[in-house]
């Protein structure tokens, strides 16, 4: 089964009280539980390596992120591959990073990614220049995640700049941001989220999560201050490749916490790579228990091939099928149930 | 000063104290201030003030003070010159993403927000790159005698 009125390619029509013409928004909004995942821009000039990369998940999530300069690496621009996908009917969330550009150019980008298709917006400060392949670029920071939440929600909801200029047709989007339950200071994070949420989220998307206890006393806090009532929380997980990766991650990706026993799990395993997959997919199991958790941000850099099989271990998709490009056009009834 | 800066945020709460104290009467000698005029007090007011809050802060002179809200940590020592931190590279161990040689200001902020009697967290607006070098002392006493903005404020 499909989530009703979603079959058809991207932008659909708005739904009242809904922001976007956007799956991603339709889905969270009909109470079903979402996946989503992340796309890595290739290091290219070809569309086709977009679509190939887009391909993989195809049928299996309900919006891909595309990264912007993840990492402060250099690779495609996040909304060249989202205006590439949109236009094929694909759900994709632009992530704008405040890193590279001011408020002039951001804001420009915004009214871009709307025309071109672009339903989800995905408001990020950015990781600091020194971690990526140029350390030696002049890092931006005009404005902050939460500055450019209020940024774009002006755009949408009063029309306006932040100068105060009118526009004259608003971006209609669905607005998002990153949390991070698991990075000092703890009792502080759910504070920030309710920041974001007043700034203007209506999702956001976690770090990756491997410490299900840490998750589940941040949401505890969040579901008493309400906040699960005001923002979908997606949490973020992914499949570890092998003992070293977990490591590498641990020391050289900013906020990323992964426990020793993780550590410790993949070493003692005969096939790191599966216990890696099991690992995660028994997250994604444990995550969607947790109240007030309305999906799952699977990222799985240069694994994207398990992403498909790990959705489909998790059982997370309880028979629903998100949208397919060969659906495109097709009526809701013509969709086999599986 | 790092060692200075630090010392600030452990004495959060006697440093807004301070402050409670001595904004009313800067305001309240408005009208000393403007007879001698806010535009040339502006380099005076500027040079006291860079030079006591850049001990106490490292102030870099934003001219749009928040340490109210920051707990004492002046936010913008974090490279990522966050105006509402912290963000979510902050290692286990509270130092920051960038410098790991450093504490998160962020995370110095919440400290130090703890130890205020009525500290603030709102969301702070981007940062005016108009008002960077600029006195902020002498904008806010200028702000709260309701003066309009601008009309003897001097930069």
């Amino acid at each position: 089964m499909t989530v009703e009125g979603t079959s058809g390619g991207e932008p659909l029509e708005i739904l009242p009280g809904h922001s976007s013409g956007g799956r991603l928004e339709r889905v969270l909004r009909a109470g079903h539980f979402a996946v989503t995942t992340e796309l890595s821009p290739p290091d290219s000039a070809d569309p086709e390596d977009v679509y190939l990369r887009a391909r993989i998940f195809d049928g299996y999530v309900d919006a891909m992120n595309a990264t912007d300069g993840s990492g402060a690496n250099c690779h495609m621009s996040s909304i060249g591959v989202c205006a590439l996908l949109a236009r094929r009917g694909y759900s994709m969330v632009a992530q704008m990073s405040c890193r590279d550009r001011n408020r002039i150019a951001m804001q420009g980008d915004v009214l871009g990614a709307s025309a071109m298709g672009v339903a989800n917006i995905l408001c990020l400060t950015g990781d600091g220049v020194q971690t990526g392949d140029h350390p030696d670029a002049m890092p931006v920071f005009d404005l902050d995640c939460m500055s450019l939440l209020g940024a774009v929600r002006r755009m949408r909801d009063e029309g306006r700049f932040l100068s105060g200029r009118t526009l004259t047709t608003p971006p209609r989007v669905f607005l998002g941001a990153a949390a991070n339950p698991f990075a000092p200071p703890l009792e502080y994070r759910p504070l920030r989220l309710r920041k974001k949420i007043e700034a203007g989220a209506q999702f956001v998307q976690t770090q990756y999560c491997f410490d299900i206890a840490m998750l589940e006393r941040y949401m505890e806090r969040v579901r008493d201050m309400g906040l699960h009532e005001r923002v979908f929380v997606l949490v973020g997980v992914g499949p570890l490749a092998s003992p070293r990766a977990a490591r590498w991650m641990r020391e050289n990706v900013p906020g990323v916490h992964i426990p020793d026993e993780v550590v410790r799990r993949l070493e003692g395993a005969q096939k790191p790579k599966l216990e890696g997959m099991k690992l995660c997919t028994e997250l994604i199991q444990q995550v969607r228990e947790i109240g007030g958790v309305h999906g799952v941000h699977v990222m799985a850099y240069r694994q994207e091939e398990t992403v498909a099989e790990i959705i489909d271990a998790s059982g997370v998709l309880q028979g629903r099928v998100p949208w397919h490009p060969q659906d495109a056009g097709e009526p809701d009834v013509l969709r086999a149930v599986s | 000063m790092y060692a200075a800066r630090q010392w600030s945020v452990r004495h959060a709460r006697g440093l807004e104290a301070l402050y409670g104290v001595l904004e009313p009467v800067m305001v309240a000698l408005h009208p000393l201030w403007r007879s001698l005029g806010y535009r040339r007090l502006e380099r005076p007011v500027r040079a006291v003030e860079r030079t006591v809050k850049g001990f106490l802060f490292d102030c870099r002179m934003c001219g749009q003070c928040v340490l109210n809200s920051t707990g004492m940590s002046c936010p913008m020592n974090c490279p990522k010159r966050i105006r509402n931190g912290p963000c979510g590279g902050v290692r286990d161990d509270g130092s920051c993403e960038v410098d790991r040689h450093m504490r998160c200001v962020w995370v110095a902020a919440a400290e130090g927000r703890a130890r205020m009697r009525s500290p603030e967290d709102p969301v702070q607006r981007p940062l005016d790159t108009s008002l960077l070098g600029a006195s902020s002392w002498l904008r806010v006493v200028c702000e709260k005698s309701a003066l309009p903005r601008g009309a003897d404020a001097g930069r």
